[in-house]
């Protein structure tokens, strides 16, 4: 083995230098390029940041519409999922806190309507998006803390709705931030 | 959900239109014909002369594996010292501590084997020059030390009797230059133009709309991703892996990154048959793999898109499975991810594997049990040939022939050593489980830092679970994990260090004698006696052998874990 140690620390040094060093730092010319200059892109009001576009953030007030569940409190600094199992009893209890606080800040929405994805939380705890359904669940809450129509923030809801990517692949969302921050102008 | 399940085809027929001239580039350039990277011919001559590296000797199968072992002691004691010194290294601007020995330690080897396994989060367990210098620099290398090590099969095969297998490191170095680094830059630039993190700017601290103080941690994140999914490394920059919106911001980057994961070890499987000159026996590798991969696939999928009945116990019609799973990815696309992720070795993912149905996550651990359908970079071909030569065996044993593999006769030795490397896996795994087991069940107020009882986030079969997915994970040198289990501490991080390092070069080491072993016998022309090796009869075999073997060793700890959770709960 003895014969091979010294090429392979010269090989390592060279491949540090090409893999740690001058690859990243081409990446990071680049991503000057694209939006949010690779430092992750951001959403302002009235030129103030508010928030991440990709990073959820915690939106628990019945006048705006309300994000996943999350087991980090949406606090980026870490990220992660509750790790719980569908059969532990803890777990179950969890949700059932979950669904019955729902049910108290929408009245009018029966129980087997909620859609599981407002009583489960996301796998990063950062989840940015909900469903269109979860969102429009939310309307009715939303319309009466707001004295706003419900058919204008259905509208709202369908205009900030993307689309399966080309029309054919993957689920339809809503970015939470932008609805919020578009519901806020709403007059 | 009709768009979600388009989605998870046209993301494997895509797979599948990539890995086939990809195959046929990768046995070009092991070859040594030509192919449009040539212009990196002198950038490599010039690496070679630097090193003092002569491309032109050839290596014996030992000399392959000393030269091998070598440059991974190196990685393992650099990796190992630059991470327990981090803070006082540059590149640090949120602050984070130093890395305890034990977690060093498991860390160093975790991505010196291509594992991943992660005690830590990046978040905060890491500098971004660890992150570099450590984490991406040992994605890359420890990928094509993967590839390295299989061309020499490629190599073994592809001539009558030979003891001349090339040269290890002008097929580690080749392996980066041709193969990895380019496909890493293409896919890292498609990474940040959606979003994902490059530049080298520390944590932001932002106000939120409801007036919530908190922070946003960021990096130069693009090009690890890149590098951990196209060298089935799988360890995440940011602690909730591909789950994170920065990491997997799209279901765009989502396609992509699940591709790049199986790109490279599919392509490899087509590359052995363009290589040996044998097309017809990887069509047969490549359609075992692929039911095995099946096998697998379809119970995730019904079992995670039927749901979770204990929503529907609570009374909910909608009861989609969407705990420790993301809003923009959606199910199915979670589900196919929690198979491919564990077949081959890759470990990153993008819903909490902790979270999913019993039978799914049987499915994952099978997955790696067997750990050889397409399989991570390099061993997973590896590992297949190994119960290759198993089938030819009994095969031959069936029908009272001689067993022989490509005109070379398979005699006691080389099954020695095959037997010992298929049940080494199963070893590692159950022995692993059984202690950590005894001390949760026996022990669990004993006097460490982190006691046993505090080891499990669930209780009962899905407890037992999480010990048993972490080992499995380790010797199959996955990287993913039950992450509710609370690993970071010494029992853990040592123990699987242990496992992960032995799951690594010992079935390295095996298949490449075998491979060396026969390579130097005398070449028997095929006759009427000459059992088919690249037939589906043979296939179906193979098939088998890998089926039994894996269940009946893993059988009866599946039985104590998800599949008694699957019967208690639904």
């Amino acid at each position: 083995m003895k014969k091979y140690i010294w090429p392979s620390i010269k090989l390592t040094l060279f491949m540090v230098l090409v893999l740690a060093v001058l690859y990243p730092a081409l990446i990071a010319a680049v991503s000057k390029a694209a939006p949010g200059q690779g430092k992750g892109e951001t959403v302002s009001v009235n030129g103030k940041v508010v928030g991440y576009e990709n990073v959820g953030q915690r939106f628990t007030e019945d006048k705006y519409f309300n994000g996943r569940p999350s087991a980090v409190n949406y606090n980026a600094a870490g990220s992660g999922g509750s790790n719980k199992a569908a059969s532990n009893p803890d777990y179950q209890k969890t949700v059932q806190e979950r669904i019955d606080t729902f049910l108290a800040h929408n009245p009018g929405v029966k129980k087997e309507d909620i859609p599981a994805e407002l009583v489960t939380a996301s796998g990063s705890g950062l989840d940015p998006d909900l469903s269109p359904a979860a969102a429009l669940i939310q309307v009715r809450r939303i319309a009466a803390v707001r004295h706003l129509s419900e058919t204008k923030l259905m509208t709202l809801v369908s205009d900030h709705t993307e689309r399966p990517l080309m029309g054919i692949a993957g689920p339809s969302k809503v970015n939470v931030l932008k609805l919020n921050v578009a519901l806020d102008t709403l007059k | 959900m009709n768009s979600e399940i388009t989605g998870v085809i046209l993301t494997f027929i895509i797979t599948l239109v990539i890995a086939f001239p990809l195959g046929k580039y990768i046995a070009k350039v092991f070859q040594g014909e030509r192919t449009f990277t040539d212009f990196l011919n002198p950038v490599e001559r010039f690496i070679f002369r630097i090193c003092g590296i002569d491309p032109h000797k050839e290596m014996n199968w030992k000399q392959h594996m000393a030269a091998l072992l070598s440059i991974n002691l190196v990685w393992l004691i650099y990796a190992f010292f630059m991470l327990l010194f981090q803070s006082h290294l540059p590149l640090n601007p949120d602050g984070n501590p130093d890395m305890t020995p034990d977690l060093a330690f498991n860390t160093a080897i975790s991505f010196l084997v291509n594992c991943n396994l992660q005690h830590y989060s990046g978040e905060s367990g890491l500098t971004y020059f660890s992150q570099l210098f450590v984490i991406t620099f040992l994605q890359f290398v420890s990928a094509a030390t993967g590839v390295a090590a299989v061309a020499v099969l490629f190599r073994a095969f592809a001539e009558k009797t030979t003891e001349k297998l090339g040269n290890f490191f002008v097929f580690f170095t080749k392996t980066i230059t041709r193969i990895l680094l380019p496909l890493s830059i293409i896919m890292a630039i498609i990474l940040v133009f959606n979003g994902t993190p490059a530049s080298f700017d520390g944590k932001d601290s932002i106000v939120t709309m409801q007036g919530d103080s908190v922070q946003v941690s960021r990096g130069p994140a693009a090009g690890m991703i890149a590098i951990k999914h196209l060298g089935t490394n799988g360890g995440g920059w940011f602690g909730a892996n591909s789950a994170h919106p920065l990491e997997n911001p799209n279901y765009l980057t989502n396609m992509v990154e699940i591709i790049a994961q199986v790109i490279l070890p599919m392509a490899l499987i087509f590359a052995f048959g363009f290589f040996i000159r044998r097309r017809k026996l990887g069509y047969v590798i490549f359609g075992v793999m692929t039911i095995g991969m099946l096998t697998f696939m379809i119970p995730t999928l019904i079992s995670e898109i039927s749901g979770n009945p204990v929503l529907s116990h609570m009374g909910l019609k909608d009861i989609t499975a969407m705990e420790g799973k993301e809003a923009r990815i959606g199910v199915p696309a979670s589900a196919y991810w929690q198979v491919m992720t564990t077949i081959i070795s890759t470990g990153s993912v993008n819903s909490m594997h902790d979270s999913s149905m019993p039978l799914s996550g049987a499915m994952q651990m099978l997955g790696m049990m067997t750990n050889c359908f397409y399989g991570g970079k390099g061993v997973g071909l590896l590992n297949y040939f190994i119960f290759l030569i198993i089938a030819v065996f009994i095969s031959g044993l069936m029908v009272g022939r001689t067993p022989e593999f490509m005109g070379r006769k398979v005699e006691a030795r080389e099954m020695k050593i095959a037997a010992i490397i298929a049940l080494f896996h199963p070893f590692l795994v159950l022995v692993g489980t059984a202690l950590s087991a005894y001390f949760a069940a026996h022990h669990p107020q004993i006097a460490w830092s982190v006691q046993p009882s505090a080891w499990l986030n669930n209780p009962s079969n899905h407890g037992f679970s999480e010990m048993l997915y972490e080992y499995t994970s380790s010797s199959a040198n996955n990287g993913s994990g039950f992450e509710g289990l609370a690993d970071n501490n010494i029992f853990w991080n040592i123990s699987t260090g242990i496992v992960m390092i032995l799951g690594r070069f010992i079935p390295i080491i095996g298949p490449v004698a075998i491979a060396g072993i026969l390579a130097k016998k005398k070449y028997i022309p095929e006759s009427a006696g000459t059992l088919q090796t690249d037939t589906a009869t043979f296939g179906i075999m193979t098939y088998a052998v890998i089926m039994i073997i894996a269940a009946l060793a893993f059988f009866p700890a599946l039985t104590l874990g998800p599949i008694a959770e699957y019967f208690q709960s639904f």
